[in-house]
């Protein structure tokens, strides 16, 4: 045991465990931004899940993966920032309602799509996920939409909690969880058809 | 009769909770009908996958493992 101790608070966390926190680290920074829409937050938020990591690596039982389990704090970090965020009001309020501009301009008024918005194919998934264009177009859409919107829609695509676990979390009804999310879904699919599919710029 | 927009709605719930039946029912029938409702399910249907994608992605080979 001559290798150095790579921090003096980790005295347990070995050398190639530092090396896979720091190759995974940017990419709990981005997922972190997309939930907090805060680039210091986020940042606090990845920097806290990596010292709790650090500190509690003996407790790291192996039973998922190392990646698994500090994602996992990762998670339950956001969690909370998310929390206080809503709780020192930095949140626009949730419950607005009313017409999205955004997404009435997609159909007439009959109810049909507008000729310009009609969906058009993206191809396969699978070939759809290689495509390295589509992910900054993805993540440009998600920046794009609106702060509120964002939140509930990572909440449930992005870590994968039910609408019930978000009424819960973030403190609105399901009916309205449900609403919000139609809307994410229509606004991210009408920008990324429009920035990556026909290559318009954003 | 429902709409694209009100089918729209029936997609996004889809991806969120189980449809009842009247609700599937109705949603099937649009989409017999309309190809750009279609596309739109499929779409949302990608997103959801997307996000999944992300957390795989964020986790490496360290996904495969599990
Ligand atoms: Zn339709």
């Amino acid at each position: 045991m001559t290798d150095p101790l790579p921090d003096e608070d980790s005295p347990s966390t070995s050398p190639s465990r530092m090396e896979r926190l720091t190759a995974v680290r940017p990419r709990l920074l981005s997922f972190a931004r997309l939930h907090l829409r805060d680039s210091a937050q986020a940042e606090d938020a990845v920097q806290e899940a990596l010292m709790a990591a650090i500190e509690k690596d003996a407790s790291f039982a192996g039973r998922s993966g190392y990646e698994t389990w500090v994602f996992g704090i990762l998670k339950y970090k956001i969690l909370d920032m998310m929390r206080a965020q809503k709780r020192q009001g930095v949140w626009q309020p949730l419950e607005e309602e009313g017409d999205d501009d955004s997404i009435e301009r997609q159909f007439q008024s009959s109810g049909r799509w507008q000729q310009h918005a009609r969906p058009a194919s993206w191809g396969e998934p699978h070939t759809v996920f290689e495509n390295e264009r589509f992910w900054q177009v993805f993540d440009a859409c998600m920046i794009a939409l609106p702060d509120n919107v964002a939140r509930v829609f990572s909440l449930r695509e992005l870590m994968g909690l039910s609408t019930a676990e978000i009424c819960q979390e973030i403190g609105i009804k399901e009916n309205n969880c449900w609403v919000i999310l139609h809307r994410a879904r229509l606004r991210l699919r009408s920008c990324l058809e429009s920035g990556w599919l026909k290559g318009e710029t954003l | 009769m429902m709409m694209c927009k009100g089918a729209t709605q029936l997609m996004s719930l889809k991806q969120d909770r189980a449809l009842t039946l009247q609700e599937r029912m109705s949603l099937r029938l649009h989409l017999m009908m309309c190809d750009p409702c279609r596309q739109c399910d499929k779409q949302f249907a990608l997103l959801h996958e997307a996000g999944e994608r992300m957390q795989h992605d964020i986790l490496g080979d360290d996904a495969a493992k599990d």
